[in-house]
């Protein structure tokens, strides 16, 4: 008798489930549906409000300035929505866990390659960094492997590429994202030649990390699809005001201040701008849409992109607090020797991209 | 008794889940001890490497998130 109620019990179960993914996406194409509606025709919408509901004169500086701020701040916005829910479903297919197996014993290089990549699409959090270095380096993940991954994770974020692509360009996204790999592999793989391995505290090599008895549940798509909504009213809660300033700002400075007031300091002829930037961004921290609203003035006032771009890598990638959390784990001689190969990596890419550019 | 253990070196979401789950366990007068475990190395003793994590009756439920209360509650159970 039990066994037949059990099976009607899960029929029923099942189809609750099968009706509620159904339910999830049809919303989630009517809302894509929406989103395309909208960002398709964005420019008209402005022009509509700006020029017939407001009534602005065309071609002064406070239209221009008003124009870019009702184009851009959604624009940015809606960017933002469909990209972190994307990445927050790609993210449901990653944990930490399998990212361990996946590195576990992997060859310097090869490793550091896939550690890299890995780094961009594993849930990650810096306060998280410390657990995750040590169940890394405790299951036999190389230091450099282990390295690489923890470079490329927060430097390289879908929060960062939105922006850059949605204010600069996929251009400039694109250079962001190849040359932040390849500092977090090639830092990565020269922390591991180095065999730096001596300066990780030794009691890490030491303690038995517990193998957790979760079993791993099978995931639904339909759960899937939750974490990628949770994603973006976690993400867009945080970063929206940034975005606004950032936004606020680039439209705010277009007429008030002169046209190359950074470019004798932070242009291309300033050779020495590249490391200031990058030593003044150490110790300043902040996450990827904090920092744009200072990209966004820079650039527009002539410093030169390769300047800001590792201004804003050095912020984002390396950052005083996690070191100092770092400090628990590692000796002060591996401390100084990841932050300066990173330190010396994004100078290089300061500099290729002013060459480029 | 239900014994509760929070996982997390002081990060926000560590303190919202802990605020959470002492909220849950007094509004449901479920009989518990709550515990925060800072300790590194014993956080890394349950096998976890996101943080906070939560042990209910030495066992991990979840990592990394703040689960939904109803399942928090669920938990707390028993199930």
């Amino acid at each position: 008798m039990s066994v037949i109620i059990g099976i009607k019990m899960n029929s029923f179960i099942e189809n609750k489930l099968l009706n509620e993914v159904k339910s999830k996406i049809l919303t989630i194409v009517l809302f894509f549906g929406l989103w395309l509606l909208l960002y398709l025709n964005l420019e008209a919408i402005t022009n509509l409000l700006i020029f017939s509901l407001i009534d602005l004169t065309p071609k002064t500086n406070l239209t221009d300035a008003v124009w870019f701020f009702v184009f851009e701040v959604p624009k940015v916005l809606l960017l933002l929505v469909l990209i972190v829910f994307v990445v927050g479903i790609i993210r449901s297919y990653f944990s930490p866990e399998r990212t361990r197996k996946m590195l576990g014993g992997k060859k310097l290089f090869a490793g550091n390659v896939m550690a890299s990549l890995l780094g961009i699409v594993t849930p990650f959090c810096s306060c998280s960094a410390i657990p995750l270095f040590l169940g890394f380096v405790e299951s036999g993940v190389p230091l450099g492997v282990t390295f690489s991954f923890l470079i490329a994770a927060p430097m390289i974020n879908e929060v960062a590429l939105v922006l850059l692509f949605g204010l600069f360009g996929w251009k400039t996204a694109i250079l962001y994202m190849s040359t932040g790999l390849l500092i977090a592999m090639i830092s990565g793989y020269i922390i591991g030649i180095l065999k730096l391995e001596r300066y990780v505290e030794p009691w890490v090599y030491e303690i038995k990390a517990g193998h957790m008895e979760m079993a791993e549940e099978k995931t639904l798509f339909a759960e899937r699809i939750t974490a990628g909504l949770d994603a973006v009213k976690e993400i867009v809660s945080k970063v929206w005001i940034y975005i606004i300033l950032g936004i606020a700002v680039g439209a705010g400075i277009h007429g008030y201040v002169p046209e190359n007031f950074m470019a004798s300091l932070m242009g291309k002829s300033a050779w020495w701008s590249v490391p200031i930037a990058v030593v003044l961004g150490v110790p300043m921290y902040s996450n990827a849409a904090g920092i744009i609203p200072i990209v966004q003035a820079l650039l527009e006032k002539g410093a030169s992109l390769g300047t800001v771009l590792a201004f804003m890598m050095s912020v984002i990638g390396l950052s005083l607090p996690e070191t100092i959390i770092l400090k628990k784990v590692l000796k002060l001689q591996l401390i100084f020797a990841f932050v300066g190969i990173v330190a010396v990596g994004i100078i290089a890419v300061g500099y290729l991209f002013n060459l480029i550019y | 008794m239900v014994s509760i253990k929070i996982l997390g070196t002081g990060c926000k979401k560590c303190q919202t889940l802990e605020a959470k789950v002492r909220e849950l366990v007094a509004s449901n007068s479920i009989d518990a001890v709550v515990e925060k475990v800072t300790d590194l190395q014993e956080i890394v003793g349950y096998g976890i490497m996101m943080t906070p994590g939560l042990v209910i009756n030495e066992k991990i439920k979840s990592y990394g998130i703040i689960p939904k209360d109803d399942q928090i509650i669920n938990w707390l159970n028993g199930n």
